[in-house]
C-alpha cells in the first residue's frame, strides 16, 4: 500500500480517545458504548451495565488512521450496516458516500495529507416526529484533531464551473438530510444525519 | 484498484477494476492526461464495468481527462457506469457533460 501503515503513537491515541470520550459521549451514551464490547471469559473488562435507553446505544464506533488507503474499509463497514438498518439501496450508497467524501476531506484538509492522525467514527440510531409518525434514521459523528475549519469555506463552490474539485462538500449535502460542523475544543466535530424515505414496502429502520 | 490500456485502431481503451477514490484517482488521473496529451489516439475511452464505487476525486480526474481531450481535440468517452458511478456524475450535475455508453459495443461503435 503506497505510503505504509506505520505505527501511531500510543500517547497520541489515548489523548484522542480521552478527549473524544469526554467530548462525544453523554455518560448513557459511554455506558450504551461499552455495553457493546463483548466480554471475554475471565476477562475483567468492561463493567456490563444496561444502558438506561438501549435505542440511544451506538451501532459502531471505529477509530482509523488517516490513511487513504482505510477509505475502503470503513466504506466496507458503513453499506452492509445501513442495510441491515433498513435503509434501502439507493440511501446505503449515499450515507456511505457522504461519510467516505467526508473522512476525505479531513485526511486531505484538516491533516493536510498526513497519514498518521487519528479520526474518530460513531453511528447511532436517531428518531424525529413526522406527519406519519415516527421516522427514524441515523446520526454519524466523525471526529478529528485538526486545526479548526473556517466557516466560510464550508460553503462549497457553485456547480455552474466545470473544473475539477470542491465536489466533497456537495456531494455530502445532497447525500444527507443534515450536515453540521462544529469546533468542541481542540476537536472538529461533523455531524452527518440521514433519515429513511417512508416506504409502504418495508418498514423504518 | 487496477487499470490497463489496451489500443484498437485509433482508440485507446483503459480497463479499470475496483474502487475509485482518494488512495488511488492520482493513477487514474495521470494514465487519461498521458494518453490524451501524448498520444496520437483520437479516441480515449475509459472501461468503468468493473468498478463498483467512485468518489468525487475520481470524478475530479474524469473532469480533468474530458477537458484534456477537448484541448486535444479527441474524444473521451465512458461506459459500464455503476449505479454509484452513475449518481455521482449526476449529483455533480456532470452525466449530461460526458459521453456516457451502456457498454464497449456502443462506445465503439458510436
Amino acid at each position: 500500500m503506497p505510503g505504509g501503515i506505520g505505527p501511531v503513537s500510543d500517547n497520541r491515541v489515548r489523548d484522542f480517545r480521552r478527549i473524544c470520550g469526554r467530548m462525544l459521549t453523554g455518560p448513557e451514551d459511554l455506558i450504551a458504548y461499552r455495553t457493546s464490547y463483548v466480554s471475554l471469559p475471565g476477562s475483567r473488562g468492561y463493567e456490563m451495565k444496561r444502558p438506561s435507553n438501549p435505542s440511544n446505544a451506538f451501532l459502531l464506533k471505529l477509530e482509523l488512521r488517516s490513511h487513504p488507503g482505510l477509505l475502503c474499509v470503513v466504506r466496507g463497514a458503513m453499506e452492509p450496516l445501513m442495510g441491515m438498518l433498513g435503509f434501502s439501496a439507493a440511501e446505503c450508497r449515499s450515507i456511505t458516500r457522504a461519510v467516505d467524501e467526508a473522512l476525505s476531506n479531513i485526511m486531505r484538509h484538516s491533516y493536510r495529507g498526513r497519514l498518521d492522525q487519528v479520526i474518530g467514527v460513531s453511528c447511532r440510531r436517531i428518531q424525529r416526529r413526522a406527519h406519519a409518525g415516527i421516522c427514524k434514521g441515523i446520526e454519524v459523528l466523525l471526529i478529528d484533531s485538526g486545526p479548526a475549519i473556517d466557516p466560510a469555506k464550508l460553503c462549497g463552490r457553485p456547480l455552474d464551473e466545470v473544473r475539477p474539485g470542491g465536489l466533497g462538500l456537495h456531494l455530502m449535502r445532497e447525500c444527507m438530510d443534515s450536515v453540521e460542523y462544529t469546533r468542541r475544543g481542540r476537536l472538529n466535530q461533523l455531524r452527518l444525519v440521514k433519515y429513511a424515505q417512508p416506504s409502504k414496502s418495508r418498514p423504518c429502520p | 484498484m487496477k487499470i490497463s490500456a489496451r489500443r484498437i485502431d485509433k482508440t485507446t481503451i483503459f480497463d479499470v477494476s475496483g474502487d475509485i477514490d482518494m488512495s488511488n484517482s492520482p493513477e487514474v488521473r495521470n494514465a487519461l492526461l498521458a494518453e490524451l496529451r501524448g498520444s496520437k489516439a483520437s479516441r480515449v475511452v475509459l472501461n468503468l464495468t468493473e468498478v463498483v464505487y467512485m468518489d468525487s476525486s475520481g470524478v475530479a480526474s474524469l473532469v480533468e481527462g474530458l477537458k484534456a481531450s477537448r484541448e486535444s481535440g479527441s474524444r473521451f468517452v465512458l461506459f459500464g457506469l455503476s449505479p454509484s458511478a452513475r449518481e455521482v456524475l449526476k449529483i455533480s450535475r456532470l452525466l449530461k457533460l460526458f459521453e456516457i455508453y451502456d457498454d464497449e459495443e456502443q462506445a465503439m461503435s458510436a
